[in-house]
């Protein structure tokens, strides 16, 4: 059961192609990773899925519905949330109004606290710092308020965009067994990372994304054997 | 921490309306005995104009952070929306017909018109980003009066638009403060007309009773705080707040970034439109001129110096900036003559070849004045007399990692 599925999605920054004919599927329950180096197109595919740019040709289908066209609102309120690159806090916010912030869309309030028990739960860090001003975290604590605000969303599929950017190991760690744990509440789950290794780890499946174009697919095992991934990403 | 703070903000905030409600209640009765005259109060009344554009302007600048520079545009839009059907000006216009529709109607009309005008601006413009929305809206600032100039036959151009009708005031908005026999009670001098009473307000001709415009300014102001104040705490105002830190953030949370900002520039140009179709009807003249582009950059001026995204700050820096416009820049010539005079510096004010005399020449630098005025408020409170809660941590928050940038240069040389 596919939640997601793109289909042969063309994607164009002005003149210059950025993706080339990409065909990816997120099943229910999975978490799939999409490798590549940088600007290999992962992000874009992020952006054409959650509505931030939209593909020349190809279709993108979610949860049965066609949102190839469709605004990034209305995508949000589907059930696609995003935890962009860069993470993309509002700094000035307190840690408690960011995760407010990913709750927009909604409106059931004793669900949005049970969701905020939630991330509390998954982040205790957040907890403690629940009222300091996001801008003043550190780098591992941001990125943990990213993933909390886009849980806060309730979605039916989370994109997390480099998770692990300039992260310490220990914290990659743990950010990574994060996502392993959401996943097994539920939540399915696409990765965009440059850290190969561990993206492949944690996933079910993966891709890999070179110029535009998915090179190579296959479960992450296989994925993490294969040859030409170890030589060109895993620096074997 | 943060919830402490944001606990006496909201303390201080209710202070600083307690304290303008009552100096807004006494200050009538209070000229009126001082000075015998209303020069005052009307003056009061112009300045409750700005009040309430400064108010506007805020949800624009200070909730959504949009940089609008051609604000006055909207505001003459409501004068001249109420000035063209509220007197005999389309007589002589290729329609031949005026209408003279009542001031209650047409006040909400000129709302809706520059909501309008700011939601057809704001459609193509509102993609765009920081200085090139400012830009944009500088032209439409300079376009609005200039049409006005050179559409003679509907705008009466440069000879201005005048007998303008005044609104019929409820006798009960001119409040128990005025009328001519509270008048006569405090100065039985001012009003000896007593017994000849109008429903209205005796001692001024009908209608251009200057505490009836007084007393509807300030509940049209009271109006926009609770109104801009429920907006601000709103799921919209927060949409804004997440728009002004972050749009491809606030876009990934799912808030439509268009139709907010739309919104912030409509709400904000409804305002503009409110106080002009006020003003329209309290001055009785609207010409381009009183439009211009420095109507604009002064109330941009109160927003930013009065603390941004703080409606309390606002309303304070809008009638600081006012006060010194009209009240501290003029009077600065014959001051200045005056100290002069006690110091035994009589000569200075004598012309003398190149040498204008003393108060000519303040006169002349009046505007350097204001400007040094400016300049140093700015650097005395960076942040605005009274700033908002998220406001004040951003200069906060910069300052500390200025000052931890500056350690670790020390370190690393």
């Amino acid at each position: 059961m596919a939640i997601l599925e793109l289909e042969s999605v063309d994607a164009f920054y002005g003149r210059i192609q950025a993706l080339r004919g990409v065909s990816i599927k997120v099943d229910k329950g999975e978490i799939v990773a999409l490798i590549g180096s940088n600007g290999a197109g992962k992000t874009t595919t992020l952006r054409t899925i959650s509505g931030l740019m939209h593909p020349h040709s190809g279709t993108i289908r979610f949860d049965n519905h066609d949102i190839t066209r469709t605004g990034p609102s209305t995508i949000v309120e589907m059930g696609v949330c995003q935890s962009p690159e860069g993470r993309r806090l509002f700094p000035r916010m307190t840690v408690v109004d960011n995760l407010f912030m990913g709750a927009y869309t909604r409106n059931d309030k004793p669900g949005i606290a049970a969701d905020m028990d939630r991330v509390f739960t998954l982040f205790p860090r957040l907890k403690e710092r629940r009222t300091q001003i996001a801008g003043t975290l550190s780098g591992g604590e941001q990125q943990m308020l990213a993933m909390g605000r886009a849980l806060m969303a309730r979605p039916k599929l989370l994109m997390l965009d480099e998770p692990s950017l300039g992260l310490a190991p220990i914290l990659i760690e743990t950010i990574f067994s994060i996502v392993r744990e959401i996943n097994a509440q539920g939540t399915p789950v696409l990765l965009v990372e440059q850290n190969a290794y561990k993206a492949l780890e944690v996933s079910h499946r993966g891709y890999v994304l070179e110029t535009g174009s998915i090179v190579q697919t296959g479960s992450g095992k296989e994925l993490l054997a294969s040859e030409d991934v170890q030589k060109a990403y895993l620096g074997m | 921490m943060a919830l402490l703070q944001r606990r006496r903000m909201r303390d201080r905030d209710a202070m600083i309306y307690g304290v303008l409600l009552i100096l807004a209640l006494a200050f009538p009765a209070t000229v009126l005995y001082a000075t015998g005259s209303s020069a005052l109060i009307s003056q009061a009344g112009h300045a409750g104009t700005f009040v309430l554009l400064a108010i506007g302007l805020n949800v624009v600048v200070g909730f959504a952070g949009l940089l609008d520079l051609g604000y006055a545009a909207f505001f003459a839009i409501g004068a001249y929306t109420y000035a063209l059907f509220a007197s005999s000006q389309l007589d002589s216009s290729p329609l031949h017909h005026s209408f003279h529709l009542p001031f209650w109607l047409m006040i909400f009309v000129g709302m809706f018109v520059a909501a309008a005008a700011g939601v057809i601006l704001g459609f193509p413009t509102l993609r765009l980003r920081g200085d090139y929305l400012a830009i944009v809206t500088l032209g439409f600032g300079e376009i609005v009066p200039q049409l006005s100039y050179n559409l003679p036959q509907w705008t009466g151009g440069i000879n201005a638009i005048g007998g303008i009708d005044s609104p019929s005031l409820p006798a009960w908005i001119t409040g128990p403060w005025a009328g001519a026999n509270n008048i006569a009670i405090i100065r039985p001098d001012v009003c000896p007309v007593l017994g000849s009473s109008t429903k209205f307000a005796p001692c001024f001709s009908f209608g251009f009773d200057p505490i009836a415009f007084y007393v509807l300014i300030v509940i049209m102001i009271i109006g926009a705080v609770i109104l801009v104040g429920n907006l601000h705490r709103s799921r919209l105002g927060r949409a804004w707040m997440a728009i002004r830190e972050d749009e491809v953030a606030a876009a990934a949370m799912g808030i439509n970034t268009v139709t907010t900002k739309l919104l912030a520039f409509a709400i904000g140009a409804s305002f503009s439109g409110f106080a002009g179709a006020y003003y329209g009807a309290s001055f009785g003249l609207v010409s381009p001129d009183q439009f211009l582009f420095l109507v604009s950059v002064t109330v941009l001026v109160m927003v930013v110096l009065g603390g941004m995204g703080s409606i309390a700050g606002v309303i304070v820096g809008a009638l600081v900036i006012y006060f010194v416009l009209n009240s501290i820049l003029p009077q600065l010539p014959s001051t200045v003559e005056s100290l002069a005079n006690t110091f035994g510096l009589n000569s200075l004010n004598v012309q003398n070849g190149d040498w204008p005399g003393l108060a000519q020449e303040t006169q002349r630098v009046s505007f350097l004045v204001y400007g040094l005025i400016l300049v140093l408020m700015m650097l005395l409170r960076p942040q605005g007399i009274f700033p908002s809660r998220v406001r004040e941590q951003e200069l906060k928050h910069a300052a500390v990692q200025e000052d931890e940038a500056a350690v670790e240069a020390a370190h690393a040389g």
